[in-house]
């Protein structure tokens, strides 16, 4: 480990730990704080993007070791002739060993009828293609999806898959533009650029509040720079110290195309490990 | 009645004096005002989008609109390659072009999708791995080999084969699909003007390459290309021939002056109204300024005529602009009306722009006969008009006069030889075809046109689009839905014309291979529900941004798109009985399934007959009310309907004429009959008000009122008939193909109205003098001897 690297791992943990100690409404990250490495590229070497890559680790570490989770969430999918689809899945997610790779992921399709049972399997990389299983029940036979493409829309929707990997730290580089207050929060606003060259955005912009460290409002930028969608991030709840939204609501200005998000109540800490996450346990999930 | 006569003379009289009078004011207040109203003209905006042709209860654009808000906006650009050479599309150089416009595609404003040979998602499998990748990467590193690869595997596919790329491999296309917020006028030029300099780019970069540029972007931009080119060439070229032509009939040079003053004061009221009431100029609407100078310049050219005539024989200036107001007062009148009835009318049409036009030129019409009336005679009182009065005993007009002779000896034989002329070309009427295929709607000189006529040797040009519903959500994976969309997907592919389908079965049947180690036999439909949806599922979740299902597959999955590409040089007619035939295929194959075809083509197909039935309405409330206006102005039931004959005749012979010497006809057709029936009824209106003021009021025989008629208002009718032709002709140099028939068309009434009014309505008129038992003078003597006693 270079000398530069460890001293700004320091400074990220110092600034963690006195974040997490002035603010007594996140206790538990403070004391779960694991250590982590700052990815100089994604760090930059700007104030501002130093600051923004700052801001951003805190909000990420913010639900460091949570472990597993376990939710259910109901998509609703609107065009802009104002017709109404819902899709409903369940998320199980296995937290990442580090920020060097990315989280785990099983999601299981339960409605529409005609893809119950259809599984995706994840595992999130930083800068190269997930890995990625799919289950097909009707085939009963396990496809790995080998594609470069993140950036489609998921079932359809206006979410894409990358949109779901949005905390992954190190695959964005950062700048902070500034502090707003919105609906009584202060936030801090960031620019992140993606690192992943197949994504199919050129720029985010994130409000990150102030106050639990959380993203509350997400603009994406297409290839042309131009403001694609935007994603409102609402009804966070805690649970003991890690925060989660359960309504995610995404627009799409081009298209008028709407989908919202939301989930149940989320489980923690419910035993999930690695042999949950391998492709060989796609066929027993029926 | 004689009274009422009289009292609207002295009306007109005295009216005349008070404008002498008060000429100062007058000026400065008709003017101030017209350039108040005017400076409303620099809000107009035009138009760039061809929806603007379709009202919002058009039922093919409502479809329409639906369709796009169930799938995407269709907004596109078409970039064409084509190697200067014969090496074609899959060379180094030609791909790594494909690559580069694929990128720079995504540039351009509003951009929603690309599509292109590079990025054409080739899917195939590795044992248990679905691979899914862009069919061209890196393409300047491809050795010979693998460019031989791509080639086979992008013809062998339905959905590249003759959409992206030739059959033989030449030439190939990229689609980008846009979707405009609609808010700002600027989009499509901001959008076209990124494209044109991505064209230029990789003509710069690749010399071997030519690029076509179309799609309906390029269209809609044409329309506001259009109407700049016709503004910029055909209102100068107008104003050139209204000069010229008033010039020479005036022959004077402060009276040409005062009378270009009241027109271009017309056209600025008129286009400051439009202005105000914010019109958007598109199509036939920009072509108001034109029609209005011809048109607004008759009434003008009317009053001066008379003047002078009324000068020559020794009236001194304002006296003779007395006498002319006086005499001209009730015609000039009755022409604005019935113009304006006739303009007003296309308020009936089916399409906004020519509502507009309606609008535009009836209030153009309104100001050029208020202004006539009020400042024209200020205007007069102070120019240095002279004219010697003519000698004693001379006849003011020996050839009209001649002429009139001619008409009322061979009555008989014009009646007989017009008659059934008129009756064949009228018999021709029917075969006349209705043509809208947009892509003709511009000259070769604008670019649209000239690149898209290129486009057509190589790729189909109009697509009809079909949302097929299935019964339920999800219903589109149904196998037995799938087989329906299939067998119509087949049937359309040896369907004449049609160069392309695209079609989910296709991908269907590739991914079911693909999904059984691309076993050749699995190019086939999945067999059950469930598989069909995982596929589309497993499919959906490896394609990258832009390039999704969503345009295809409408959300809950209930409807699937169908696209067939029409051959670019099809016909109208041919486009209707394509989809009478798909139609068909339904009602046989699929009763159960109820869809219909939809799209700019669909719209454009189906416009002409649109606006001739909503037309209709128009044209007969504007026969009406100009038959009642000419019953009240000839202040005869009977002479009312006959002056319809007259003007009836002309538009059908114009039809009958225009079957033969060209055949095709666009939707501007359904204005045409409204439109020229206000028109050229004023030439019916001058002669027919002379003739009852000879035959009624003076008491002469019917022979020797038309004598009179020809006399008076032969010369003018001559003139503006004249003026109108060419006022119309101009408008045929307009560089969209609807201004360009609306002028052929309407100069061609103009023509046969003048052949008709001067053969026709004389010999009409004698015929029915003979059935009520009156002798025809035909030598005219004893009226040369009272010409003078007869005069006013």
């Amino acid at each position: 480990m270079s000398n530069t690297r460890s001293k700004c791992a320091l400074k990220a943990a110092l600034a963690a730990t006195l974040f997490g100690a002035s603010l007594l409404s996140v206790p538990a990250n403070a004391q779960d704080q694991r250590t982590y490495d700052d990815d100089p590229v994604a760090r930059g070497d700007t104030p501002e993007s130093i600051k923004g890559y700052e801001i951003a680790a805190r909000s990420d570490r913010s639900d460091s070791g949570f472990g597993d989770s376990k939710v259910s969430a109901n998509m609703i999918l609107r065009n802009s002739a104002g017709q109404i689809t819902e899709r409903s899945l369940s998320f199980s997610t296995l937290e990442k060993e580090n920020e060097t790779v990315g989280d785990k992921s099983l999601v299981i399709f339960n409605s529409p009828r005609d893809v119950e049972g259809t599984a995706l399997l994840s595992h999130a990389k930083i800068l190269d293609p997930d890995d990625q299983w799919l289950f097909l029940p009707a085939l009963k036979r396990v496809k790995r999806i080998s594609s470069a493409n993140k950036s489609g829309p998921f079932v359809g929707s206006e979410f894409a898959f990358e949109d779901f990997t949005l905390t992954e730290l190190n695959k964005f580089t950062y700048a902070h533009v500034g502090e707003e207050e919105v609906d009584g929060m202060m936030m801090d606003v960031l620019e992140r650029f993606p690192r992943y060259e197949k994504s199919g955005y050129t720029k985010q912009k994130a409000w990150i509040d102030q106050a639990v460290f959380q993203a509350r409002k997400i603009e994406f930028y297409d290839r042309r720079g131009g403001l694609l969608k935007t994603l409102t991030l609402s009804d966070y709840r805690e649970y003991d110290g890690v925060w989660r939204a359960h309504k995610l609501a995404m627009v799409n200005h081009k298209t008028n195309k709407e989908t919202d998000l939301i989930y149940t109540e989320f489980q923690f800490k419910t035993g999930l490990d690695e042999s949950d996450f391998v492709k060989g346990v796609l066929l027993r999930i029926r | 009645m004689a009274a009422s006569n009289k009292l609207l003379d002295n009306f007109a009289s005295g009216l005349a004096q008070w404008m002498i009078k008060l000429r100062w004011i007058v000026i400065a207040i008709s003017v101030g005002g017209a350039i108040a109203i005017g400076s409303y003209a620099s809000q107009l905006e035009f138009s760039n989008n061809y929806r603007a042709f379709f009202s919002k209860q058009n039922p093919e654009l409502q479809a329409f609109e639906d369709f796009q808000s169930t799938y995407t906006k269709s907004d596109t650009f078409v970039f064409v390659l084509k190697t200067k050479d014969t090496s074609g599309a899959f060379t180094n150089d030609t791909l790594a072009a494909v690559e580069l416009l694929t990128e720079e595609g995504w540039q351009i404003p509003y951009a929603l999708r690309v599509d292109s040979l590079s990025n054409f998602q080739y899917t195939y499998a590795v044992e248990d791995d679905l691979i899914v990748e862009d069919l061209i990467v890196d393409a300047r590193n491809l050795t010979p080999d693998e460019l031989i690869q791509k080639r086979d595997i992008a013809l062998a596919e339905p959905l590249l084969r003759n959409q992206l790329i030739t059959a033989d491999g030449k030439v190939t296309a990229v689609n980008v699909v846009l979707q405009y917020p609609e808010k700002a006028l600027t989009e499509v030029p901001e959008a076209v003007a990124v494209a044109r300099a991505t064209r230029d780019m990789i003509e710069e970069n690749f010399p071997n390459l030519e690029v076509y540029l179309t799609g309906t972007t390029m269209l809609n931009n044409a329309f506001a290309e259009a109407v700049n080119n016709d503004l910029a060439t055909l209102v100068p070229l107008m104003f050139l021939v209204v000069l010229i032509l008033t010039a020479i009939t005036v022959r004077s040079i402060s009276a040409t002056a005062a009378t270009l003053a009241i027109i271009i004061l017309s056209t600025t009221v008129a286009m400051g109204f439009a202005g105000y009431i914010g019109i958007k100029l598109a199509g036939p609407s920009p072509s108001a300024p034109v029609i209005i100078l011809t048109l607004a310049i008759a009434d003008s050219i009317h009053i001066l005529i008379s003047m002078r005539a009324a000068m020559r024989d020794g009236l001194k200036k304002h006296a003779a602009i007395v006498e002319a107001m006086r005499i001209n007062f009730l015609p000039v009148g009755v022409t604005s009306i019935t113009t304006v009835v006739g303009f007003l009318s296309l308020r009936f049409s089916d399409s906004p722009p020519f509502q507009d036009l309606g609008t535009i030129t009836a209030v153009g019409i309104f100001a050029a006969w208020f202004l006539s009336m009020t400042l024209l005679p200020a205007l007069l009182s102070l120019a240095p008009i002279r004219i010697k009065s003519r000698p004693a005993g001379q006849t003011r007009n020996q050839v009209m006069l001649g002429f009139a002779n001619f008409v009322i000896r061979r009555f008989r034989t014009l009646l007989l030889i017009i008659g059934i002329s008129v009756a064949a070309l009228i018999s021709f009427i029917p075969s006349i075809e209705l043509s809208d295929q947009w892509r003709e709607y511009f000259a070769p000189r604008i670019e649209f046109r000239a690149e898209s006529d290129l486009v057509i040797e190589h790729f189909g040009f109009y697509p009809i689009e079909y949302s097929v519903p299935a019964n339920e959500p999800g219903g589109v994976n149904e196998p037995d839905f799938l087989r329906k969309i299939e067998a119509y997907t087949e049937w359309l592919r040896v369907q004449p014309d049609v160069t392309h389908v695209y079609s989910i079965t296709d991908i269907m049947k590739r991914l079911n291979k693909n999904l059984n180690a691309d076993d050749p036999a699995y190019y086939r439909l999945p067999d059950e529900r469930e598989l069909a949806a995982q596929y589309l599922l497993l499919y959906e979740l490896s394609l990258p941004y832009g390039l999704d299902l969503n345009d295809r597959i409408n959300i809950d999955k209930s409807a699937t798109r169908v696209t067939a590409t029409l051959d670019g040089r099809v016909t109208t007619k041919r486009v209707r009985e394509f989809l009478k035939q798909s139609e068909k295929w339904f009602e046989d194959h699929a009763p159960d399934i109820k869809t219909s075809a939809t799209g700019p083509q669909v719209m454009f197909t189906f416009i002409a007959q649109r606006n001739v039935e909503s037309m209709i309405l128009g044209t007969s409330i504007a026969v009406a009310a100009i038959a009642i206006i000419m019953i009240l102005a000839l202040r005869s039931f009977r002479m009312g309907l006959i002056s319809l004959v007259p003007n009836a005749l002309p538009i059908l012979s114009a039809f009958g004429a225009w079957a033969i010497l060209v055949g095709e006809v666009g939707f501007s057709v359904a204005a045409i009959a409204a439109i020229s029936m206000g028109i050229v009824i004023d030439d019916t209106v001058h002669f027919l008000a002379k003739y009852m003021r000879a035959h009624r009021d003076k008491g002469l025989s019917s022979a020797d009122s038309i004598r009179y008629a020809f006399e008076t208002v032969g010369v003018a009718i001559v003139v503006n008939t004249v003026i109108l032709g060419a006022g119309f002709l101009v408008l045929t140099l307009s560089a969209f193909k609807i201004n360009e028939e609306m002028g052929m068309l309407t100069s061609l009434t103009i023509g046969f109205a003048l052949t008709l009014d001067f053969l026709f309505l004389p010999a009409l008129l004698l015929l029915l003098a003979r059935f009520s038992g009156e002798t025809i003078d035909v030598k005219g003597d004893e009226y040369v001897q009272h010409s003078f006693e007869v005069r006013t």
